[in-house]
């Protein structure tokens, strides 16, 4: 295989050009996902690509006053644990040390002594004890630097917390309703107009194809005021989820329309001919014969419109409302930018979810872009 | 049994006249072979028996019932298209019986047909695959196969075998005079531009040329007597030689024809011989044809097994006895001597 790419330079570009995309597409999604998985402190400190790597964190911590020192055979000791009273600190100290400029001057566990006879021992799990040969005079505690070692930790708590406690789950329920009826109604009704448009004999089919096609470049912004206006109007469409099902539907039927007819129209007359002779009618000839054969342009237009529906904000503000029900993912996770900004796991965590079902459409449609189903039809196949 | 009749039939794509007041009456259960050259209107003809096109004027006529505004499917026809036109994603069994299911047929008795029919022609064991899985010759099959099994009165080929490699298609063409004989009563029209096919299968030929009927006959006919040049032409391989000037006026006509297999290739010359030099031999084995320059065009002359002659040889071409075609000033055929 490699013999035949050095052979040949075009194809090595076209090899380059394919990994260069992967790559580009695959590692923001792969680190979205990465660290939507990880523990909140650590994507606070570290990179994803260390998520397998224990990461170091240098910290400092405070002992206690002079009120909690004990006597003990002669002299005076403070025990307790380093971590008490600062939030984030969790994990394993490796090191510690008394000066700011060497957190790490003594491992964890032994021995530091200070200039005037005093001595900190600071344990792993971060207690410690302070021993000094007079009684402690000073009011604040000894200042204690150290660094703590974080093992890699995974969870799917930000999951759960997103999704329920965020509101996530919720918007993630209605993006689906708002989708999947807003993805199939238009199919529906573009596979017989596409059809009709290609292969039936209709007075003014020209004209109605050239209609389509115009209304293609009408851009979106126009038509909304018109639209909102009618819905309120007739009162039951608007905010309504069948009214932003009829929205999107008619958004995307125009494109859907010329798609589709391009490809049926594509597909061999002989094939339509032949079931006429064989009785079929329009309908059967449709349903037999040309939804099977189209299935690669419906499942085509299927991604197209799904991705769009499930990534429109401005439709769903506009025909849906902004009511904590009947929020969309989109609109939710834009909220969130606002409220939770400094957030990474709630971020992470959220987007991943917005992205997911779009993947999965993605991947187990895409078979049918590449599947030649007319093959054997015609001669050669 | 189904007799086919069209009178004055005619058909226009809006300025285009392309088929030009077509006469034909086809007997029940005849193999009829509509030939020319492309685009002479011979695959329109038969769309407009199918129902296909539409009729400009005339009328088509099926069992003595005009069916000029009759569907397809209400014909009692059965069409085998050139590309075969299979339905790509059914098996071979639903490809069969999509006809039947149409008609409301019950499910036993399509499956009792279609087997029937896949047992005549040796498709039993690909019934389940699908047509991707089949080779050229069994996807014919299948093609014909869908004719078969609607017990259609008449069939209608387009050019069935141009998509085959010439090993399959003689075999092809076989198969299909043995189906005509197998089913006597079926009334078949076969459209295609291999005169071979056309000599070997036809009852009778229909020799189209823009649009027009130029002959109608069976292959002998068409060969012995050619109505006219343009059919003297077409029919035979090689071509007749069409020969005008001083020969022809001998002969007391304007075109003289002779087939190269009817031209006595002599050394010495002699009253009513053509004189020229062998500009180029081809040597098949069975015959040979050499070609020779002469004062009246190139001239094609066949001879049995291989040749003495060479390039450059002057030799003298004498036609037959009774084997000269004469042709009057419009082309048409002079009867007699």
């Amino acid at each position: 295989m490699w013999d035949r790419i050095k052979l040949e330079p075009s194809r090595f570009a076209l090899h380059l050009a394919v990994i260069i995309i992967v790559a580009l597409w695959t590692l923001p999604t792969a680190g979205l996902l990465v660290s939507s998985l990880r523990d909140k402190n650590l994507i606070a400190t570290s990179g994803w690509w260390t998520a397998l790597k224990t990461t170091d964190r240098s910290g400092q911590g405070r002992t206690k006053d002079s009120t909690a020192a004990v006597e003990q055979d002669g002299k005076f000791v403070i025990t307790g644990n380093i971590f008490d009273g600062s939030e984030n600190a969790t994990g394993n100290i490796k090191a510690f040390g008394t000066r700011v400029a060497k957190p790490d001057e003594f491992p964890a566990g032994a021995t530091a002594t200070y200039e005037d006879g005093r001595t900190l021992v600071v344990n792993g799990d971060g207690t410690y004890t302070y021993t000094s040969p007079v009684k402690f005079e000073e009011g604040r505690g000894q200042r204690v630097f150290y660094i703590t070692s974080m093992p890699p930790k995974f969870t799917t708590e930000n999951y759960s917390n997103v999704l329920f406690s965020e509101g996530i789950g919720r918007s993630f329920v209605n993006s689906l309703t708002v989708t999947i009826p807003a993805t199939i109604i238009p199919i529906l009704i573009a596979a017989f107009a596409a059809y009709a448009l290609a292969w039936m004999k209709i007075p003014g089919r020209g004209f109605m194809i050239a209609v389509v096609v115009g209304l293609l470049v009408v851009p979106l912004q126009m038509s909304l005021i018109p639209l909102l206006k009618l819905y309120n109007a007739t009162g039951f469409l608007s905010k309504t989820y069948l009214g932003i099902w009829l929205a999107h539907t008619g958004f995307g039927l125009p494109f859907a329309i010329y798609l589709l007819r391009s490809y049926i129209a594509g597909l061999p007359r002989d094939l339509i001919e032949s079931a006429q002779v064989d009785g079929a009618n329009d309908f059967k000839i449709f349903r037999r014969i040309i939804l099977p054969l189209s299935f690669p342009a419906l499942a085509s237009f299927a991604i197209f419109q799904f991705l769009w529906v499930w990534n429109d904000l401005l439709v769903a503000i506009v025909f849906l409302g902004t009511e904590p029900d009947k929020t969309v993912l989109t609109y939710k996770l834009n909220s969130l930018l606002g409220s939770r900004g400094g957030n990474w796991e709630i971020l992470t965590a959220s987007a991943f979810i917005t992205i997911i079902v779009p993947l999965l459409v993605f991947f187990s449609l895409q078979r049918y872009f590449v599947r030649g189903l007319l093959a054997g039809s015609v001669k050669g196949g | 049994m189904a007799n086919i009749k069209l009178t004055n039939l005619n058909k226009s794509y809006g300025l285009v006249h392309i088929l030009k007041d077509v006469n034909l009456d086809i007997k029940s259960g005849e193999f009829v072979v509509f030939v020319g050259p492309s685009g002479c209107g011979k695959s329109t003809l038969l769309r407009s028996i199918c129902g296909l096109e539409s009729i400009t004027s005339g009328t088509l006529e099926i069992d003595k019932a005009v069916v000029n505004e009759v569907p397809p499917s209400k014909r009692g026809i059965a069409m085998v298209f050139q590309s075969y036109a299979l339905y790509p994603h059914m098996s071979v069994y639903e490809n069969i019986s999509f006809a039947l299911e149409n008609q409301g047929v019950p499910r036993d008795e399509i499956k009792k047909r279609v087997e029937k029919v896949a047992d005549m022609l040796q498709l039993t064991p690909y019934l389940a695959r699908l047509p991707k899985a089949l080779s050229g010759g069994q996807r014919q099959r299948v093609a014909i196969g869908r004719a078969i099994v609607r017990g259609a009165k008449v069939f209608l080929f387009d050019e069935p075998l141009s998509n085959l490699d010439a090993a399959l298609r003689v075999q092809t063409r076989m198969e299909i005079a043995k189906l005509k004989r197998d089913m006597p009563n079926t009334t078949m029209i076969y459209v295609t531009h291999d005169q071979v096919e056309a000599m070997t299968l036809a009852d009778r030929i229909v020799v189209l040329q823009a649009g027009r009927v130029e002959q109608v006959g069976t292959p002998m006919e068409l060969y012995e007597k050619p109505g006219n040049t343009f059919v003297a032409g077409f029919i035979g391989s090689p071509k007749m030689n069409l020969i005008t000037g001083a020969p022809a006026e001998r002969e007391r006509c304007k075109t003289m024809g002779v087939r190269p297999e009817h031209l006595e290739i002599a050394n010495k010359a002699s009253s009513g011989a053509i004189s020229g030099t062998v500009e180029y031999t081809e040597v098949l084995g069975s015959d040979s044809f050499i070609y020779v320059a002469t004062d009246h065009g190139i001239i094609t002359a066949r001879e049995n097994g291989r040749t003495a002659v060479k390039h450059g040889d002057k030799v003298h071409l004498k036609p037959m006895d009774d084997q000269v075609h004469r042709f009057d000033d419009n082309g048409k055929r002079i009867e007699g001597k």
